[in-house]
């Protein structure tokens, strides 16, 4: 059964458009003008319980206002959503205490006080009873080295330490659905990589659906086996990762290497690294096992390696197309 | 204990937590709002002595018994004001609390009715100094004192509602400071915190009476002061309630149609 059900999702901002100075002032006191902008534009896709999957997009794709819809902070203007077979917008209480929503550089947890004290309150909150509260507290600070921070005022922690505390108290009531929208914005490798770990066995042990935001491919790399694209509002594609590059990556990339320098290999391909006995080249992707058997016959070498371009490449090729555009009203 | 209710506790005691880590700020900040009512007292107590003795039915010592209950009412009556909707919203606050399984409302409610026991331990001592320097006509019998004890309660429930209500504008306009501050003037004249009503105008008494502002200001202080009967106490109370269920309703209609328009900016 599908956790989170998206159908022709549609939302709207009207936003006020008005020239600067004084004369452009006293002009919109009569006569106001707005610009409707189309955040997010019809989308439908489906994702299934213990998902995760990558939702991508450049800044201003609409992400994050579809991630809004879904938790029901905003009310679609049209479509249908369903997560966990509520209506988001509805905000009811059975809804809310089965997901969380877990924004980068936003607090939930009191500043002034210790992580405990607000863990304490969501225990209320969600209407946790004690043995449930103590186990995925307790296992959560295992899982993410929290001892020696939860009792230190929040404002006090770096802000990895504070993210870690943040998702923790996050997901005490354990949901069956996370919003993560750029969950590790800002945090150094480290912890980035901790994060990571952690959402993927939180999502394992509880067959969490995950549904990720982030401009760090690696985040995406090593949580999703699933993307869905948006720009401009639209959904651009919906699929694996590999499927990604088949379809947005017109090229695969050939490394060679020679016991001797290599010669000029231009005529093969675009040249785009080259080493003192390694070239690496672009190939059309048709080209790709004609050209390799070519080399492979042309020249005495010792390696050759075919690859599918950097995901963050391909994900900028994605974000380079352009696909529709604002409606302006007066 | 309820759910509910065991929510309450722990945001009441979040509240008082907060409030004793910054105890020596929220100490300066009490005796700073001390600053209004002796000025008011100075000049209203001038004014009597000039006139006799006394100016609208309150001598030099009757207005230094109401203004020293102003400032427990006042400190009471520190509610979230509207403005720090705007704040709430642009910093993602809100959108924070809506992802809550419980409303809003209730965690404003039991954070400031929390703050409260920290604002009378705090309160004390000001009172005493208070005293000792103005000399108060204040022996109010143990019955004055128990209705005192639910007016100012209920003092604070009108006035959260109310402002709760206000607040709400934001959701459709980011900036109402202009309405706000409108609220507050009206408030300050006709709500006894400026002057004892009984001082104003005729036609500015009158107004004041088809508005929740007195209710939540100067009724609890003359309750404890004893100028009020026992069957005007009754009647306060009841416009307590009154107001406080207005407010409640129009909280209710407002947040329903607010948080559809509500555009979650700021995250």
């Amino acid at each position: 059964m599908a956790a989170i059900r998206v159908d022709s999702l549609t939302k709207t901002y009207r936003v006020p458009v008005r020239a600067s100075g004084l004369r452009a002032s006293l002009r919109s006191l009569i006569h106001r003008r707005h610009r409707d902008i189309r955040a997010v534009d019809e989308i439908s896709f489906s994702i299934e319980a213990g998902e995760v999957v990558g939702f991508l997009g450049p800044n201003g794709a609409g992400k994050t206002t579809t991630l809004k819809m879904l938790s029901g902070l905003l009310y679609p203007d049209g479509g249908v959503v369903e997560v966990l077979g509520h209506t988001p917008s509805e905000r009811r209480r059975e809804f809310l205490s089965r997901i969380t929503l877990v924004m980068g550089n936003r607090n939930q947890l009191n500043w002034d006080l210790p992580a405990m004290d607000s863990f304490e309150l969501n225990k209320s909150i969600y209407r946790l009873d004690t043995a449930a509260f103590e186990a995925a507290r307790d296992e959560f600070i295992e899982l993410l080295d929290l001892g020696g921070l939860v009792d230190k005022p929040v404002r006090n922690l770096s802000l990895g330490e504070r993210m870690k505390v943040e998702v923790a108290g996050a997901l005490l009531h354990r949901p069956e659905v996370l919003f993560l929208d750029e969950p590790t914005i800002g945090l150094d490798v480290t912890a980035q990589r901790k994060l990571r770990q952690f959402v993927a066995e939180y999502s394992r042990r509880q067959g969490a659906t995950v549904m990720l935001t982030s401009h760090y491919m690696a985040d995406v790399v090593a949580l999703a086996n699933r993307v869905i694209v948006i720009h401009h509002g639209t959904l651009l594609y919906d699929g694996d990762l590999a499927g990604l590059s088949q379809q947005f990556a017109g090229h695969k990339t050939i490394t060679v290497t020679m016991p001797a320098p290599p010669p000029d290999l231009t005529r093969y391909g675009k040249e785009i690294a080259r080493d003192v006995d390694k070239v690496t080249f672009e190939v059309p992707r048709s080209e790709t096992s004609r050209l390799a058997a070519r080399l492979l016959a042309d020249f005495e070498i010792s390696d050759l390696t075919i690859e599918d371009p950097p995901i963050e490449e391909v994900i900028e090729r994605v974000f380079e197309s352009e696909v529709g555009g604002d409606e302006e009203t007066a | 204990m309820t759910a509910l209710a065991r929510l309450y506790v722990g945001w009441a005691r979040i509240a008082i937590l907060e409030q004793f880590q910054y105890r020596v700020a929220n100490y300066f900040y009490m005796i700073g709002m001390v600053a209004e009512p002796v000025i008011y007292l100075v000049v209203w107590s001038t004014v009597a002595r000039q006139s006799g003795g006394s100016v609208g039915g309150f001598a030099p010592a009757d207005l230094a018994a109401y203004y020293i209950v102003w400032t427990l009412v006042r400190n009471m009556n520190i509610v979230l004001t509207p403005f720090a909707w705007e704040q709430r919203i642009k910093e993602g606050e809100l959108s924070a609390e809506l992802l809550r399984p419980v409303h809003p409302i209730h965690r404003d409610l039991a954070y400031f009715g929390g703050w409260k026991f920290v604002v009378i331990i705090m309160w004390l001592p000001i009172a005493v100094v208070l005293t000792l320097v103005f000399r108060p006509a204040l022996d109010p019998t143990w019955l004055e004192i128990g209705f005192f004890s639910i007016a100012l309660w209920g003092g604070f429930f009108v006035r959260f509602f109310a402002l709760w209500a206000l607040g709400l504008v934001t959701l459709w306009t980011t900036r109402v400071s202009a309405l706000f501050n409108l609220y507050f003037t009206a408030e300050l004249l006709l709500s006894g915190r400026l002057v004892p009503l009984s001082l104003m105008p005729g036609w500015a008494q009158s107004l004041a009476n088809f508005l929740p502002f007195q209710w939540a200001f100067q009724f609890p202080i003359e309750v404890l002061i004893g100028r009020r009967t026992t069957s005007e106490i009754w009647f306060g109370l009841g416009m307590q309630v009154l107001w406080t269920v207005v407010a409640l309703g129009l909280t209710a209609l407002l947040w329903k149609r607010g948080t559809r328009r509500f555009a979650a900016v700021g995250g």
